[in-house]
């Protein structure tokens, strides 16, 4: 924090449980920072599982990884991948056949440290689990996202990673709730954000509808942000746009499914004397 | 059809949320409790001081713990108590 420029934020994205969308949220939410003109960096720690660069569509760009810069057989520089798409977005990649043991939380807080003079933000995508992998991804962090899905596991571990954010002394500790079915909390049949946020006890930065687009954007490599029609890239989008300050309204979902719209539409024409 | 009578019967059943709410509830209050034995530990301090203005208790004897029921969780404090204060009635 002391060197680099002050206005730079090395922001953490964790879960605890694996596969609620870390990955998905930081490629998205970075990617569409950078797409605003911010200079950004995604630093993939989740070391030995590594799905940034896939999820990213960068994996044939890959040279050299985090591991080797950190035993000096490259330069931070050098490892850094630029995204063609995205002039101002750079990806760190993680080693795939190395474990996250083998670094430490001072390696990643003096990496940072190097990154923060030429970016506006960095980001950490935490690996699942609350270990070694998870320490190393909190300790260079100013501040913390987490992402969970509305379901009982999910918000139980992310119940446990807020606490022990909290111990670690975060503050402001953030919300995505990822892939939330609308019309099944509707049916009473999902968690609503209410029953989230009134447990969890921290600030909503974002919901993301369960989207089917995400997974054919995962597919082809290419960002969901980049498909203007998919909610799931509407709701990314608008979480960048929170981390900017912005006030943005948070849609509800939860009553304005297909069939509301449409019978508020047959409402208004019958009513309309 | 098929999909249309099991949601009628699901209706009847009442919502999965409902239940996933009060399992939620419950697993958060058991998670919490037993991860923080500084809150446990705070309380049981506290408790002592109060209780000895009114009883003599065995404070290395003194068992405080939360317990889960199947569908509540509850504070058991174990007082032994080893005699009363005088109790001076104006």
């Amino acid at each position: 924090m002391e060197n680099g420029k002050p206005e730079s934020k090395v922001i953490v994205v964790t879960s605890g449980k694996g596969g609620v969308g870390k990955t998905t949220t930081v490629a998205n939410v970075s990617t569409s920072l950078a797409r605003m003109g911010h200079r950004v960096v995604v630093m993939d720690l989740d070391i030995g599982l590594k799905k940034l660069d896939l999820i990213l569509g960068l994996e044939n760009r890959v040279i050299y990884d985090i591991i080797q810069v950190i035993e000096g057989e490259c330069t931070l520089k050098q490892a850094l991948v630029k995204d063609k798409r995205f002039p101002d977005l750079y990806m760190l990649p993680a080693a795939q056949t190395r474990n996250k043991d083998e670094i430490t939380p001072e390696q990643v807080k003096a990496l940072c440290d190097e990154l923060r003079p030429d970016f506006d933000f960095i980001f950490i995508d935490c690996p699942a689990g609350i270990e070694q992998g998870f320490r190393n991804a909190i300790a260079a962090a100013d501040d913390a996202i987490v992402v969970t899905n509305p379901e009982v596991s999910a918000v139980r571990d992310a119940d446990r990673i807020i606490g022990m954010l909290e111990s670690a002394g975060f503050k402001d500790i953030k919300l995505v709730v990822n892939r939330l079915r609308p019309d099944m909390v509707k049916q009473g049949d999902m968690l609503s954000i209410d029953d989230l946020l009134e447990h969890l006890c921290i600030d909503l930065l974002g919901i993301v509808p369960e989207d089917k687009n995400v997974v054919i954007s995962t597919n082809r490599g290419e960002p969901i942000i980049m498909n203007n029609r998919a909610v799931a890239g509407t709701a990314f989008t608008n979480i960048s746009r929170r981390l900017l300050g912005e006030d943005v309204e948070f849609p509800n979902f939860e009553d304005s499914s297909f069939w509301d719209r449409f019978k508020l539409l047959g409402r208004n024409l019958f009513s309309s004397k | 059809m098929l999909d249309i009578i099991a949601r009628i019967l699901n209706r009847e059943a009442g919502g999965s949320r409902e239940i996933a709410k009060e399992r939620l509830r419950l697993v958060l209050v058991h998670d919490r409790s037993s991860s923080s034995p500084e809150l446990l530990n705070a309380l049981k301090e506290d408790l002592i001081k109060v209780i000895r203005d009114y009883l003599e208790i065995d404070e290395e004897a003194l068992l405080v713990n939360f317990e889960n029921e199947s569908d509540s969780v509850a504070l058991i404090a174990n007082i032994p108590v080893k005699g009363f204060r005088r109790v001076v009635n104006e």
